[in-house]
């Protein structure tokens, strides 16, 4: 009898994870369509890189160490959600959390400095109204700012989350598609740091 | 409930990835972004050029291709699942979808900037400015 609920509660478990493999699967067909719409942008980018209208090329508006600042701080928080992901698998909630927060400074961090860049543009006169190909750059950049921003209303939900109910199975899957999400924002950002600011600088 | 959750993502681990794992993307995405930046700071502070445009484009390319692969197999877990390979196949498609819109994109677009006679654009300017 107790053989027969055990193997049942096996049963159980194993369609539940086959679910949740399901809601993976589902989340990364999202990220892939993502890439199409970064793709559009980066192409747009592509074609505007000339159109400068007078104003200044990619050359004069930014420079690359501060670029390379961004692509660093970006890449160290991509490497935080993964610690905080094998945490998660060993069900070790306080380095969760640690490794979270971590996250979201870096992410914070790097925001400001794309803020502070992007500010610092329009102050000299060359915001998105400046040409075509400022308006491909700021849209292109914004675009992924803007998923940042997303990312990191999420993240903060999660470390409510997991503060409050600890790593539930539903949790553990939310956090299995933070991470997928993160991870796919530093590997844009890699492009844009190649495509935009290092071929810029040439 | 920690010990169903446990099982039920133990089996799961080699699919997941482990710390090394993690390090080792971590390093070598590091070390591919500093190598051609280094190269493109010399190149742009040196007051003779020290490197040919191709050969710095091409360095570029493939050490973002290849932080690219290196991210997708370290951080993404790609490439370990179980077949059939659905995630591969779906990216498959994606990468077809990114190289005929971007690529397309800027052939047509050359080639429509190629095609244009000064007189067309001169005249293209004129309405522009007029518009304006």
């Amino acid at each position: 009898m107790s053989e027969a609920v055990a193997s049942n509660q096996i049963l159980a478990a194993e369609e539940r994870r086959q679910a949740d493999d399901k809601t993976i699967f589902g989340f990364w067909v999202y990220i892939m369509t993502d890439c199409v719409l970064f793709a559009s942008l980066f192409a747009t980018y592509a074609v505007l890189r000339n159109n400068t209208f007078g104003g200044p090329s990619g050359t004069n508006l930014y420079s690359l160490p501060y670029a390379l600042m961004e692509t660093l701080i970006l890449l160290t928080s991509s490497f935080s959600c993964g610690l905080a992901i094998l945490a998660a698998r060993r069900l070790k909630r306080l380095q969760v959390l640690f490794w979270l927060g971590l996250t979201i400074l870096l992410g914070m961090a790097f925001l400001g400095l794309e803020l502070h860049e992007f500010t610092r543009l329009v102050h000299e006169g060359n915001s998105w109204r400046r040409s075509g190909f400022t308006s491909a750059f700021f849209t292109l950049i914004g675009t992924h700012g803007l998923h940042i921003t997303s990312g990191l209303v999420w993240m903060l939900t999660m470390m409510v989350q997991v503060g409050r109910r600890g790593l539930t199975r539903g949790n553990l899957r939310r956090l299995t598609l933070l991470s997928l999400f993160w991870h796919f924002l530093d590997i844009v950002w890699v492009f844009i740091f190649t495509i935009v600011y290092m071929l810029g600088a040439l | 409930m920690n010990d169903e959750v446990r099982a039920i993502y133990a089996h799961n681990n080699t699919e997941q990835g482990s710390l090394g794992f993690y390090i080792g993307g971590f390093i070598a995405s590091v070390a591919l972004t500093l190598i051609p930046f280094a190269l493109v700071e010399i190149h742009v502070n040196s007051r003779h050029e020290t490197f040919t445009h191709p050969f710095l484009i091409v360095i570029m390319t493939a050490a973002a291709l290849i932080q690219f692969g290196v991210q997708l197999y370290c951080f993404l877990h790609l490439g370990r699942e179980t077949r059939p390979r659905w995630k591969l196949l779906v990216l498959a498609f994606m990468v077809t979808v990114v190289l005929i819109l971007v690529l397309g994109s800027l052939w047509i677009m050359n080639n429509l900037n190629y095609r244009m006679t000064p007189q067309q654009m001169n005249s293209y300017m004129q309405q522009q400015d007029g518009g304006l």
